[in-house]
């Protein structure tokens, strides 16, 4: 992948890689096992600049887009899926603030976030997961201020994070025109956190239910108008779906590596197992998958950054092939692992588990085949 | 406050392996690192620096490659990077080495205190900081574990010995080796790695830091080495088979003559 | 002089055997049309190929200067008191250095600097020393760069040693460098082999370098004092012999010599456990197979029972099992007991760094292929948490505990 990278995207990608094997590695077990929020790893990120490589340099960032982000996340990512979506969650609730945001919106938020302030974006309820057009919460407008009702379900790094984007319906007889992005800051009045949520992986990021019980925010805190809600959600979702595929990416790369290592030290029959064409054939097509979906998520990112209009087949695309891969390729290590795979011991079976979300959320896969098949059908109309 | 980091470029050591046909040193992939313990000196500057204000210069004796090593401290946080390389340094020992790092810092000019690790991992003589120290006739503490408190005329230090520490107050400036409890040396940042690619690194020459030609390279060194050679591998003993108990019985009788 | 003019190679005498080659610790030198042929962007000049072509193809030119050698007689050892004590590597290297003094047919001298330390002389009689030169003084009552190194330096000028041996202490390696630099002589740190050559009677001084990967020895061949610092526990200590006799020199210094600029304003020991890692004779060893820290209770009392100390390597302290005094190794302390016991250490090249010096290395891990079992005297195949207790239960027996 060498000669793909300019100087600066080397650079982004060495020090995530540096700070993966140093320091998310060593702790990532241990932050699975305990469900806690990776503070320390956080504080190593803002200090070394990473959480402002997608934000302009005007507001503190580094002045990447979208394809150094993934780079970043896909290598934090190697390290622990989990606490690498601390970093990449908190891209997702600040997308609404880049592509929506209005200059002083801009100036407040951004260069705290490029710092690690951490964000969170808030739109999935318990009656609205895939259909969002469903969603209940809602703002109503009160003089200078909006007052937000209803509660937002797995919201990801909810509880811990100090900004949330939320979307929230202003007029529900307009349907999809009806429903608007808001900012909302921790500590406002009426800003709730419900329990935190056991899952099956990715147990170092916090999910939580966020809950607005009658909260007042300025009227400032609207990104851009009333009734841009899901058109706002749909960009951000758009941007943001190269990053998801990066971090499966990273994960089933971390798999495929411990694969490798392992069938190459393994001793059966009098052999090392990787001398088994069966396995060798196995290693052969998961590192055949993983490559597929880097050059994948990298044509997707790069064209999100171009600026072209056209982008949600092509990172739909990705997003389903990284994360079906890191499914695959996962459970694939933990067969070669055999025994020692299913143990908590081995770092495999976590990666197993970690895999999983990324087929469900940002869009499930079927949603995502649903928008692919959608936009071929509007192709072929125009052709 | 104005403070010299002192660093080394070095070959990665856990790396090096002897040829064993050869019995030569075998440093084709293997890679140059900073001297390990110079990264705690590089870390202890650059938060002086943070609490105190002023500068921090990271200067290294090398050939030209080792000019990725001051770009890695600049990275880090150092302000200038300075190169000090002539092939007439080749073959200096540590006399020499010190002579010519002083000859630097007597250039640079005004410092606050000079910042060495307190050894290198490929010579590991520790004496060129303590070199430099006595060249430029500047009082120094060695093993330094914490820097307690700095004023403008002195600093109080806590000095690590075999049986715990000594507190040493010593006037400034003055030279410190560290040692690795000192700190947790951090990671480069993105916008460090972007100034450290567009920092220049001043060079400096034999000529421009006027050293006496006797006094440096091979001419300058009072040590010579004769020979190079592997040290006699130690040989492996026995694997102890049997049962638990007949194991215990033999390593117990072993070992008896020497309890 | 360039640096071409420096070495050369004498082409009418290389006959092309490539010896120079092979022994090159740089690479830097190559075979062109059948002749040796120098690098020298890699050359370090270190003569290592000089010595070792056998028909004399290489020359390395230098300075020549001249040097009085026949006013520097006598085998020196700085001899480290603390608290008045004097430490056991300064007998160690009287017992050395009463070697290299017969070679050398010189005297075997003693140094000690303190306060109140006169009577302790006659300890440095009895273990060989011909003569003792003292310094007694309040200034130097506790070791301080300035003092130490100013007198230290004032007796060598008066006195002319040929040769000077200290521990590689931490007061050793800064008294002795700094002094190195004031003298303007050679001084070679960590020394684990001293030896006079025969012919040109100059001290021989072998080690460790590359974290101990490779083996040197250097000469200084035309300064002097030869000075040099050698590790606790590497040579053995003189015998004693009661009543020996020798003579005793004392001076004193004015103010200006024995004046400070640093001062020592408290000393804290810190000892984690009642025996010191670095000094102990008897060490059991935690590494990654542990498992955990409490596991570490199981080492501590196989120590206990053999009155020795707990180590670790680097994977213990790295997981926060057990506190970083304890590590042994490349980045830790380097330990030379006559019996170390490794349970559950991989054997990695860090960690052998620090200990394949011991006497005796016990080995106890779960994996045939760990490359300890390379180094150790004794390997134990098996499970350390049935070997360890068995081994502790067994040694109190015997030892009666």
């Amino acid at each position: 992948m060498g000669t793909l990278l300019t100087e600066e995207q080397k650079m982004i990608r060495d020090l995530c890689r540096q700070i993966a094997r140093e320091k998310i590695k060593p702790v990532a077990s241990e932050y699975d096992e305990k469900e806690e929020f990776p503070w320390p790893i956080v504080k190593i990120l803002a200090e070394s600049d990473i959480f402002g490589v997608y934000i302009a340099e005007e507001y503190g960032g580094m002045g990447g887009g979208v394809f150094e982000m993934a780079l970043a996340t896909e290598e934090l990512s190697w390290g622990c899926g989990g606490i690498a979506l601390a970093f990449a969650a908190t891209g997702l609730g600040t997308f609404p603030i880049i592509l929506f945001g209005n200059d002083e919106q801009k100036k407040k938020y951004l260069p705290k976030i490029a710092k690690g302030t951490i964000a969170a974006f808030c739109i999935t309820e318990a009656e609205a997961g895939s259909d969002v057009g469903s969603i209940k919460t809602t703002a109503v407008k009160d003089g200078d201020y909006y007052v937000l009702n209803g509660t937002k379900q797995w919201i990801t790094n909810g509880g811990e994070a100090d900004i949330y984007t939320a979307i929230a319906m202003t007029n529900k007889s307009k349907g999809a025109r009806g429903a608007s992005a808001f900012i909302v800051e921790k500590g406002t009045k009426g800003l709730e956190f419900g329990k935190k949520e056991k899952k099956l992986g990715i147990r170092g990021s916090a999910t939580r239910e966020v809950v607005f019980n009658d909260c007042r925010i300025p009227k400032e805190n609207l990104l851009s108008r009333e009734g841009m809600g899901f058109i706002v959600a749909m960009k951000t979702f758009d941007y943001s779906r190269p990053g998801v595929a990066s971090q499966a990416v990273g994960i089933a790369q971390r798999a495929l590596d411990e694969a490798v290592a392992y069938a190459h030290q393994r001793k059966q029959f009098g052999q090392l197992i990787s001398g088994f064409q069966g396995l060798q054939f196995m290693l052969a097509d998961m590192s055949i998958q993983v490559e597929a979906a880097r050059a994948m998520v990298y044509r997707a990112a790069k064209i999100v950054d171009s600026g072209e209009k056209n982008i949600a087949k092509l990172s739909a695309i990705a997003k389903t092939f990284a994360s079906d891969t890191a499914m695959k390729v996962t459970t694939d290590a933990v067969q070669i692992l055999g025994g020692y795979g299913y143990m908590r011991e081995y770092p495999v079976e976590k990666l197993m588990r970690d895999a999983k979300i990324t087929q469900i959320y940002e869009g499930t896969n079927q949603i995502q085949r649903g928008v692919i098949a959608a936009n071929l059908i509007k192709e072929l109309k125009k052709k | 406050m104005n403070i010299i980091v002192c660093i080394k470029q070095v070959p990665n050591t856990t790396q090096v392996r002897i040829n064993p046909e050869t019995n030569t040193l075998i440093r084709e992939g293997v890679e140059s690192v900073i001297n390990p313990f110079d990264m705690y000196a590089i870390e202890e500057g650059i938060r002086l620096k943070e609490k105190l204000g002023g500068k921090v210069t990271v200067m290294s004796m090398g050939p030209p490659q080792a000019e990725e090593a001051l770009r890695e401290a600049i990275s880090m946080g150092c302000d200038e990077g300075i190169l000090v390389t002539d092939r007439a340094f080749a073959g200096s020992d540590t006399w020499a080495t010190s002579y010519v790092l002083s000859q630097a810092v007597k250039k640079i000019g005004d410092f606050n205190i000079i910042l060495c690790g307190k050894q290198a991992s490929d010579g590991d003589t520790a004496q060129v900081g303590p070199g430099i120290s006595t060249h430029l006739n500047i009082p120094q503490v060695t093993y330094v574990k914490k820097i307690e408190s700095i004023e403008d005329e002195k600093i109080r230090v806590e000095r690590m010995t075999e049986e715990g520490f000594e507190i040493i107050e010593a006037p400034v400036p003055c030279l410190l080796t560290v040692v690795k409890e000192i700190n947790e040396p951090r990671l480069p940042s993105l916008k460090g790695k972007m100034r450290a690619k567009k920092s220049e690194i001043r060079k400096m020459t034999a000529e421009d830091l006027g050293c006496d030609f006797d006094k440096i390279g091979l001419d300058g060194s009072p040590t010579r080495v004769v020979k190079i050679f592997t040290p006699r591998p130690r040989k492996g003993g026995e694997i102890l088979k049997g049962e638990l108990s007949e194991i215990v019985e033999k390593i117990t009788g072993e070992l008896k003559s020497e309890l | 002089m360039s640096f071409e003019k420096k070495i050369k190679i004498l082409k009418e005498v290389c006959v092309g055997c490539g010896f120079c080659v092979k022994v090159c610790p740089f690479a830097a030198i190559g075979m062109k049309s059948k002749k040796a042929v120098i690098d020298y962007d890699r050359c370090n000049l270190c003569g290592a190929c000089v010595e070792a072509c056998k028909f004399n193809a290489i020359e390395i030119k230098t300075l020549e200067r001249k040097y009085d050698h026949a006013s520097y007689k006598g085998v020196w050892v700085f001899c480290e008191q603390k608290k008045g004590e004097i430490q056991s590597v300064a007998y160690e290297l009287l017992g050395e250095g009463r070697k290299l003094a017969s070679k050398l047919n010189s005297k075997l001298c003693a140094v000690l600097l303190g306060e109140g330390v006169k009577e302790k002389a006659g300890d440095l009689f009895a273990r060989g020393a011909d003569i003792v030169y003292l310094v007694d003084s309040p200034h130097l009552k506790y070791y301080q760069d300035d003092p130490y190194s100013k007198v230290l330096t004032e007796l060598i000028n008066e006195f002319k040693p040929e040769v000077l041996l200290s521990g590689a202490t931490t007061i050793g390696r800064s008294l002795i460098a700094r002094v190195a630099i004031r003298i303007n002589t050679g001084l070679t740190a960590d020394c684990t082999g001293l030896d006079i050559d025969p012919e040109k009677k100059l001290l021989l001084q072998t080690r460790p370098a590359f974290g101990g990967n490779i083996m040197a020895t250097i000469i200084t061949p035309n300064h002097r004092p030869q000075m040099a610092t050698v590790r606790h526990k590497v040579m053995k200590e003189a015998a004693v012999e009661k009543g020996r006799a020798g003579t005793l020199i004392e001076k004193e210094y004015k103010d200006e010599i024995l004046s400070t600029r640093t001062n020592l304003i408290d000393v804290v020991e810190e000892m984690e456990e009642t025996i010191n890692l670095s000094e102990a004779d008897i060490i059991v060893s935690g590494g990654r197979g542990i498992g955990g820290p409490e596991n570490f209770k199981l080492i501590r009392e196989l120590a206990l029972a053999l009155g020795g100390a707990v180590g670790s390597s680097r994977a213990a302290v790295d997981a926060n099992w057990i506190p970083y005094s304890h590590q042994v190794g490349q980045t830790g302390k380097t330990v030379c007991p006559k019996i170390y016991i490794a349970c559950g250490i991989s054997g990695q090249i860090q960690h052998l760094i620090g200990m394949q010096s011991s006497k005796i290395i016990v080995a106890i891990n779960k994996d045939p292929d760990a490359p300890i079992f390379k180094v150790a005297t004794y390997g134990i195949v098996g499970d350390l948490f049935q070997v360890v207790p068995a081994l502790t239960k067994k040694f109190k027996q015997i030892l009666g505990k």
